[in-house]
């Protein structure tokens, strides 16, 4: 984390110095283009057997901002956020053409150690996942496997990552107890908990909020966007008002393309294509 | 009462009379033993050799011997089984092989005991060397619980939700780390099911250690792993089949069977005891 504030440290510098920020987008949300994107995944193409599920996408995730990718059931978006942390390698008969660059480094590369990559890329996923385990050995999973942390520091962070998932004072007195005696949202936000405990740089939302009450939702859209300002965020939702809420730039995905990528503003109210028009203001889907 | 309460009322009463019936059926086995058995058990019968060609003393050397061979035979198959369910289910590529696997031990499964028996004899007790042994016993009983414990095992690593394994993968884990922190612990009731099942099927089982292990008659207790062992279900097939006083002898192959019963009963108790506590946290 001190990495990462040092870098912003760098580009505010850059920013403020040559003053080469980059027009902002149409309705003000922030456009930091010139900064290096964090991934770019270049010329994807993904293919279940024979099916091709993803159709030569080129995309760019800016650090510390939050993208959301929009679209109907079946248009690939889950297929492609699970790419970034390779997830999708779990299915048997898939394959993958082009490069997903993470700070330029090629993550799809045989010499990538996959194990490292899911540290720096976390992932929160559509129904909430606790181990049956009690909620402090599910925060305390990431650093035990990961490194050899004296208990203490383990506790420290436990706490530490439990609070920045707005969790801490409801579950502090029973941290021994089963993970599964929570309630779905406090569950989501121990999956939160447990991904930020391994400092992930970038966390992948997919679909987190898909089987929560709007009242949980809302806290996991409000925890989201204060973790903006430490992570690269990705979220996969169905729901456009979320995506509306909680990102800067907004990606619309049909049948395996990418048709519309831009900031959230513009999507929103004026987009370029109409196929996205037609989805955002809810002609199909 | 419309027609469709009434068929699901008669549709519920058949399944609870078919419950009843097995009740009935288990009360009357454990009844009928008790009856003819009860009266001979003393701790007499549980803690002394047999004297005077088995018609008196007791039967402490058969009750020691099953609780050792079975004991053997589940250290023996648990972690050849658990190990095998693990490697068919998380790490073999799924394909013809891993079903030819699957088959083989399913009929594995079906192979009269008594074959697992001569077996044991070939393999175990001449061609390995260890003789008419608790350790050649415990292997073949061992090999016959294998299949039991292999498809409990496999159920329940399949039932294990493929969600926290790729909450684990997620964090960074590798496969290995998944399985033994995340997936083997869930999976553990499941698997500690199979050893209740096997445990109940090896204990009274009588054909695999007819050559391998059993003695007709010892004296004291087994020394060590390389010598015979009296057994409670060969010790009551010697006692209705051999010897020349069958009516003193029935009444002990009774009480030996209550003993039996009441072991099998009880190890199973410990079974799912140990379970419930592992399920703890799953359920909650």
């Amino acid at each position: 984390m001190h990495s990462a504030s040092k870098e912003r440290g760098a580009a505010d510098f850059l920013l403020s110095g040559n003053g080469v920020k980059s027009a902002p987008g149409l309705f003000g949300e922030a456009e930091n283009s010139c900064i290096e994107p964090k991934i770019s995944a270049r010329g994807v193409n993904f293919y279940y057997g024979p099916k091709r599920a993803l159709k030569d996408i080129n995309m760019d995730f800016s650090p510390r901002l939050i993208t959301a990718i929009i679209g109907p059931s079946g248009c690939g978006k889950s297929t492609f956020i699970r790419l970034l942390n390779r997830m999708n390698e779990l299915v048997p008969g898939t394959r993958l053409e082009g490069e997903i660059l993470l700070d330029g480094l090629d993550i799809v590369a045989p010499v990538c150690d996959v194990a490292e990559l899911r540290k720096r890329v976390g992932m929160v996923f559509q129904k909430p996942n606790p181990f049956p385990k009690s909620i402090f050995e599910n925060v305390a999973y990431g650093l035990e496997i990961n490194g050899s942390l004296a208990r203490r520091a383990i506790e420290e962070k436990v706490e530490d990552s439990l609070k920045k998932a707005a969790l801490w004072d409801e579950v502090k007195d029973r941290l021994r107890e089963s993970a599964l005696g929570l309630s779905g949202g406090q569950q989501q936000r121990l999956c939160i908990a447990r991904c930020l405990a391994v400092e992930p740089e970038v966390i992948l939302f997919d679909e987190p909020c898909a089987s929560l009450d709007p009242i949980s939702t809302a806290k996991i859209e409000e925890l989201i966007l204060t973790l903006k300002k430490t992570y690269t965020i990705v979220i996969v939702t169905h729901n456009m008002q979320q995506a509306a809420r909680v990102s800067d730039r907004t990606a619309f995905f049909l049948m395996g393309e990418l048709i519309e990528y831009g900031g959230t503003g513009m999507i929103f109210k004026a987009p370029h294509d109409r196929r996205t028009e037609d989805y955002i203001t809810g002609r199909f889907g | 009462m419309t027609k469709r309460e009434l068929i699901q009322k008669t549709g519920f009463t058949l399944l609870a009379m078919c419950m009843a019936a097995n009740i009935v059926f288990l009360g009357l086995i454990i009844f009928f033993i008790a009856s003819k058995g009860l009266s001979i058990i003393s701790w007499e019968f549980l803690t002394q050799a047999p004297v005077d060609a088995m018609t008196r003393g007791g039967i402490a050397p058969a009750i020691v011997g099953t609780l050792y061979l079975t004991l053997g035979a589940v250290l023996i198959a648990l972690p050849l089984g658990a190990a095998c369910a693990i490697y068919l289910t998380e790490y073999s590529p799924k394909g013809w092989t891993v079903n030819l696997i699957r088959i083989s031990v399913n009929n594995l499964a079906g192979v009269p005991s008594v074959v697992f028996g001569l077996f044991g004899l070939a393999i175990f007790v001449k061609k390995a060397g260890f003789g008419v042994s608790m350790l050649s016993g415990s292997l073949t009983l061992g090999i016959l619980a294998l299949p039991v414990i292999i498809s409990a095992s496999q159920e329940a690593l399949i039932a294990v939700p493929q969600s926290i394994r790729e909450a684990s993968l997620a964090l960074g884990a590798t496969r290995w780390e998944t399985i033994h922190r995340v997936v083997l612990p869930a999976a553990l009731p499941g698997i500690l099911t199979g050893v209740i099942l096997s445990v109940g099927r090896v204990a009274g089982e009588t054909a695999p250690i007819l050559f391998t292990a059993a003695a007709f008659y010892m004296k004291g207790y087994p020394d060590s792993v390389l010598s015979e062992v009296m057994a409670l279900p060969y010790h009551i097939y010697a006692l209705m089949t051999e010897g020349t006083h069958p009516e003193i002898q029935t009444q002990i192959a009774y009480g030996s069977s209550l003993v039996l019963l009441a072991l099998v009963l009880s190890v199973s108790m410990l079974a799912i005891f140990i379970r419930q506590r592992y399920r703890r946290g799953y359920n909650a």
